[in-house]
Formats: C-alpha cells, sequence, structure tokens
C-alpha cells in the first residue's frame, strides 16, 4: 500500500461510494468514521517505514507516479495528514446534526482528498490545479439544487478559477529567478504574479467581498466548511512556495507586502464584523480576520513561524466546526439570521448559542480558550517587529470580541418570564459540547497540541531555520 | 510558412468568436461561438504539444459547450436569460471594450515574445485576446452561462500561453478536468433553482 493511495485515493473511492450507496441517516457515520481511521492510521504507522507486526512486515510506501508526476508523503507529512483528517471526522461527524449529511460527508470527503493530494503533488506548482478542482466540488455542498444561486458563489468560482493561471505562471518564472537571481524584471513580474495568485486564494482585502455573500446565501455549514478547508490547505501552500524559494522569503520587501496584508485583513475583518447585524456576516468576518492573522504570521521575519501558524490552524477547524453547526442549528428557527430574528433564543437553544458565542470568542483570542495561546505567541513575536502592526492586529481582534458582546447580548434579549427550553437534539447537543470541550482543552492545555508542533516544521525546513 | 499564415487566420478568428461572445445577447451564438473558439484553441496548443495532447482540449471544451447546452435548452426562454443589471450594457460599450482588449493584447503581445522567446506570436497574441475578452465578460455580466463562458475563455487563453512552456500530460489531464468542471458547474447553477423542493411525503 502505499501513501498517496490511502490518504488520496482511498477517501476519494469512499466518498463516492457514500454518494451513490448510503442513506442519509448513516452518511455522517461513515464520513467521520473513514476520516478518523485516516488519521489514526496517519498517527500510528509511520510512512516509509517497515513495521513488524508478528511475523508480518507492513510498510506504507511513500509515493506513486501518475502520468509520469509523482505523488509523495514523506514520514513528516504524518503529523499533518493525522491533523487533516481528525478535524475533517469532527466536520463530518457534525453534518449529522445538520441535515445535509449525505451530500456533506461524501463530496466533503472527495474536497479533502483532493486537498490532501495539492500536498502530495509534485512538482508542487500542480497543487494549484488541484486546489481549483477542490474548489469547484465545494460548490455542489454551497449550493442546493432548489437554491436560487446568489452573486457570493459566482464570485467565488470566479475568484479562484482566477487563481489558478496565476500561480502556475509565477511558478515558471520563479524557476528562471532561481536561474538567474540577478534578473530584476523578471524577479518583479514573478512576484506581481506570485502576489495576485495568492490575493485571489486568500481572498485578501478587497477580494473577499464574496465571503459574507455566500454567508448569507448559503447553508452555513457548508461556508464554514469552505472557510475551513481552503484556507488552511493554502495556508501550507504558500509555506511551501516561502520554504523552496530563498529569495522569497528572504526579500524584506515581500515580507512586508504579507504583513501589510495580513494586518489590513485582519483590521477591516474585526471592524467590519463589529458593524454587522446578521450572524453569518459575523462569522464571514471573523474567518476573514483570521486568515489575516495566518498572513501577518507568515509575513514574520521569525523562526517561529511555522510553529505560530500551526498553533493556529488546528484550532480554526474546530472553532470553525462548532460555530458553523451552531449557526446551521439556529438557522432553522431563526432565518435569516438577522439580530432582530435571533432575540431571546439562549432561552430556546442554550447549547447552540453558548456554543456560537465561545467559538467567537475564541477565534477573537478571548483567554482560556482555543484561540488564545496563537494569539499571544503571535503578538509576543509581532511586537518586536512593528508596533504599530501589532495596534491594528490588536484592533482587529477587538472588533471581533464586540461583535461577540453584541450577539450575546441579542441571544439574551428575552422576557425575564420567558422559559428555559433544549430544543436541540441529543446528537446536537453532544457535537456541540465535545467541540466546546475542545475548545477549552486547547486553550487551558496547549501543550496537548505539542506531539502535532514539533513535527510539522520538519515539512518547512527552510523556513524553521 | 504555411502554419504561420494558418495561425494568424486563427488568431483572426479568436477574435470574432471572442468579439461575438462579449457582444452576442443570444445564448445560441455565444456556444457556437465558443465551440468555434476551441477550434482554434486546438490548432495554436498543437503548435507546442502533440496533437493527442491538443485533442484532450478540443474535447474537453466541446464537452462542456454541449454541458451547458443541453442545460440552456432544456430552460423555458425567461428562466436563465441575461439577468445583467450593469449600467452600460449597450452593444456599442461591449465593441468599446473588446477594442480596448485588442490594443491591450496588440501592445502586449511583442513584450511577451521578447521576454519569453519561442512562443510565437500568434500564439501570444490570441491567447491575450482571449484572456482579456473573457476578463471583460466576467466584469460585465451577472448571467451564469455568460460568466461560464466567460471563465472559460480566460482558462482557453491561459491554456494556450502555458502550453508553449508546460508539456506534462498531468497538467493537461487536470485543465480538461477543470475545463470539464467548470461546464458542469456553470450548468448546475443555472439549473438550480428551477427544480421544485419535493418532499418526500410528495413523492409517493
Amino acid at each position: 500500500m502505499s501513501a498517496p493511495i490511502l490518504w488520496i485515493g482511498l477517501p476519494l473511492l469512499i466518498g463516492a461510494a457514500i454518494f451513490l450507496f448510503s442513506n442519509e441517516k448513516y452518511s455522517a457515520y461513515a464520513g467521520g468514521g473513514v476520516a478518523a481511521l485516516l488519521s489514526l492510521t496517519a498517527l500510528f504507522i509511520p510512512i516509509d517505514t517497515a513495521l513488524l507486526l508478528g511475523s508480518l512486515s507492513l510498510k506504507i510506501s511513500p509515493a506513486i507516479q501518475v502520468f509520469g508526476r509523482s505523488f509523495e508523503f514523506s514520514a513528516a507529512d504524518g503529523p499533518l495528514l493525522a491533523v487533516i483528517y481528525g478535524v475533517s471526522a469532527l466536520w463530518f461527524f457534525g453534518s449529522e446534526s445538520t441535515g445535509a449529511a449525505h451530500r456533506f460527508s461524501s463530496l466533503g470527503l472527495m474536497i479533502i482528498a483532493l486537498l490532501t493530494a495539492s500536498i502530495a503533488v509534485e512538482p508542487f506548482l500542480y497543487a494549484a490545479l488541484l486546489l481549483e478542482v477542490a474548489a469547484m466540488l465545494i460548490v455542489f455542498l454551497l449550493v442546493p439544487i432548489y437554491q436560487m444561486p446568489g452573486r457570493g458563489v459566482v464570485r467565488y468560482i470566479v475568484y479562484q478559477t482566477l487563481a489558478m493561471p496565476f500561480i502556475l505562471f509565477s511558478g515558471w518564472m520563479l524557476a528562471g529567478v532561481e536561474a538567474n537571481p540577478g534578473d530584476l524584471r523578471t524577479i518583479l513580474q514573478s512576484g506581481v504574479m506570485l502576489s495576485m495568485g495568492f490575493a485571489f486564494l486568500f481572498a485578501i482585502f478587497p477580494l473577499y467581498n464574496w465571503i459574507p455573500q455566500l454567508m448569507e446565501e448559503s447553508p452555513p455549514y457548508a461556508v464554514g466548511f469552505l472557510l475551513w478547508a481552503l484556507p488552511v490547505f493554502t495556508v501550507i501552500f504558500s509555506l511551501g512556495f516561502l520554504d523552496r524559494y530563498t529569495w522569497l522569503r528572504s526579500t524584506d520587501q515581500i515580507s512586508n507586502a504579507i504583513l501589510f496584508s495580513g494586518v489590513l485583513m485582519t483590521a477591516t475583518g474585526g471592524v467590519f464584523g463589529a458593524l454587522q447585524r446578521h450572524l453569518g456576516r459575523i462569522l464571514a468576518y471573523a474567518a476573514i480576520a483570521e486568515t489575516g492573522l495566518f498572513l501577518v504570521t507568515i509575513g514574520l521575519r521569525s523562526s517561529n513561524l511555522v510553529d505560530i501558524v500551526f498553533l493556529a490552524l488546528i484550532p480554526r477547524g474546530l472553532e470553525l466546526s462548532v460555530w458553523a453547526l451552531a449557526l446551521s442549528i439556529i438557522k432553522r428557527k431563526a432565518y435569516p439570521l438577522k439580530f432582530s430574528d435571533i432575540q431571546g433564543l439562549a432561552r430556546k437553544y442554550p447549547v447552540a448559542a453558548g456554543s456560537l458565542i465561545l467559538a467567537h470568542l475564541s477565534i477573537a483570542g478571548f483567554p482560556l480558550l482555543a484561540g488564545f495561546p496563537s494569539r499571544i505567541a503571535l503578538f509576543q513575536a509581532l511586537s518586536t517587529e512593528s508596533l504599530s502592526a501589532a495596534f491594528w492586529v490588536f484592533l482587529g481582534l477587538w472588533g471581533l470580541l464586540t461583535s461577540a458582546f453584541r450577539t450575546l447580548a441579542a441571544f439574551v434579549m428575552s422576557a425575564e418570564d420567558a422559559p428555559w427550553e433544549l430544543n436541540e437534539t441529543w446528537a446536537q447537543t453532544l457535537m456541540l459540547v465535545i467541540g466546546v470541550l475542545g475548545l477549552f482543552a486547547v486553550g487551558l492545555f496547549p501543550q496537548i497540541l505539542q506531539p502535532f508542533l514539533s513535527s510539522l516544521p520538519k515539512l518547512f525546513e527552510h523556513l524553521a531555520q | 510558412m504555411f502554419n504561420e499564415i494558418v495561425s494568424w487566420v486563427v488568431v483572426i478568428l479568436t477574435l470574432a468568436t471572442s468579439a461575438a461572445i462579449l457582444v452576442s445577447r443570444d445564448w445560441r451564438i455565444l456556444l457556437g461561438a465558443l465551440a468555434v473558439q476551441y477550434l482554434a484553441v486546438f490548432w495554436l496548443v498543437t503548435r507546442h504539444l502533440p496533437l493527442a495532447m491538443g485533442s484532450v482540449k478540443l474535447i474537453a471544451g466541446w464537452m462542456a459547450v454541449a454541458v451547458l447546452g443541453m442545460t440552456r435548452i432544456n430552460l423555458p426562454p425567461t428562466e436563465g436569460g441575461d439577468r445583467d443589471q450593469f449600467y452600460p450594457r449597450g452593444s456599442a460599450f461591449r465593441l468599446l471594450l473588446m477594442g480596448i482588449v485588442i490594443l491591450v493584447s496588440a501592445g502586449g503581445t511583442p513584450r511577451i515574445e521578447a521576454a519569453i522567446p519561442g512562443m510565437g506570436l500568434p500564439v501570444i497574441a490570441a491567447g491575450l485576446l482571449l484572456i482579456g475578452a473573457g476578463v471583460a465578460q466576467l466584469g460585465v455580466t451577472n448571467d451564469l452561462l455568460r460568466v461560464s463562458v466567460g471563465l472559460l475563455s480566460v482558462l482557453s487563453g491561459f491554456e494556450i500561453l502555458y502550453a508553449a512552456i508546460e508539456s506534462a500530460i498531468l497538467v493537461t489531464g487536470l485543465l480538461a478536468a477543470v475545463t470539464l468542471g467548470l461546464g458542469v458547474i456553470g450548468s448546475y447553477l443555472i439549473t438550480a433553482g428551477s427544480v421544485p423542493l419535493i418532499a418526500p411525503e410528495d413523492e409517493e
């Protein structure tokens, strides 16, 4: 068995099988179970190392050739695969409570397989194509067949498609820069191409206008999944670029541009989020602000940047899955999720409302929650580089905190004699409680991420130096 | 020499199809022009890639056109029609846009040829024309069919240029998948909303 077949081919096939054969009830369990199994396999069975089970020798070979190009995982990829499929399992199990488990689990598993392929493909530039194919599959999650598509989804697919040519061309030009590092013109051209490509992929200001629109138009759980999956793999892809091309990470102008883009996204995301009255749009702006934080981290000239990125990447899946699940539960009662629709819902949906607020606070970097350790590490590194950047990032997080308290105020705005009810199903309650416990566990004991964090920097050896 | 002349004729064909796509309001002309455009793409791509790989692009493109056409033909005339709300949106404005695209392409072609020798002027000119016309199309429309056609045009232009610098089979396959995927997604989005939601008890 080879690693790409196990972590790319198998989930692709199982995703298709779930779509064809499984029913609504068991789809979430099938998708979540397969993802959890793949996560545990990645965690406990090392790649390219013989494992003796009695007289049986088991070895997962690292590579496979497809049309003359290789898909390859190294032993260092194991923890990353474990994290990816572990968080995916959370999303798939959670989909059981949203009522769209069949489509979500099958397509979601295929999307994750394609995104995982983007990490494995060599030359790594081809990842742009795989990201595009995955982005196209997500459209089927975003727009149910009975719903008229809005502008958000159209802009989303346009922007994702425009990103691919820029990245592929810039990759070809970067190879030229490596061969001739003194050619300033080629450096400038490839830098501009690369910036445009990643501006579309990361949805950098002002290209993020589709995210709040999509959050209003589409099922929150599907958009939450998109806002977790695509930025996470784009961050890994961009770290690959920085790791491979020395001049990219050693050019101050590029670091400054990335840092500035991140600061702009965090500040505008936070401030705009604080001004919203729609719960979906608030989630969208929070996700934008957090993506900005990734960019701020990548723009740091710190040897710890890979650690900080992954310290923020892992909780992001947990925060967004809890938030999106709570939002989809509340949306059934309070469509279209404006403040006027959700007044007093804390007494009718206490678990969903509470989980939503905690996930929101976690993204804002509130102490004791999962987002806090990464924010502290980021501020420590950022304050030594640029106090003004740290101020604007703080302003963005302050905006997120403000929107959290505004949401809380709307939730508890009910008549004093209104009775407390528990309208969530047991499955919804269980998933939300597990998610919230996870948020507290990572916030209170961040060292539980240490086994992953200690080995993930090996993926980007030059950056970690 | 013969190939060079044919290539320039193909560039003119590309220009005509791009202008037709940008200006025409009839979906039949739109998709017909796109189908002819893929013939032009096939010829220009085979300047640098083997015939078989060029054929993949042609077939994938035609399949995307067929998928979009089959979807559109099954919709009533009002549904999926032109939903543009942009101003200005007249034919004169679109022709003006096409004029700008032609000027930019004419200006950019020799520069790119100087920067990347060996690509060939017709290949660069056609690639830039398609990308420019596609972007112009995306900028002036909300209509799902037109957006799909605009994206396919941009992708075709990119494929013509990229074929000159990258000949990997995997890339050709993935780009064909993206072309087909855009056709299918366009078709899905055009159909979405026109399918009534039927409750399970109503089906029985």
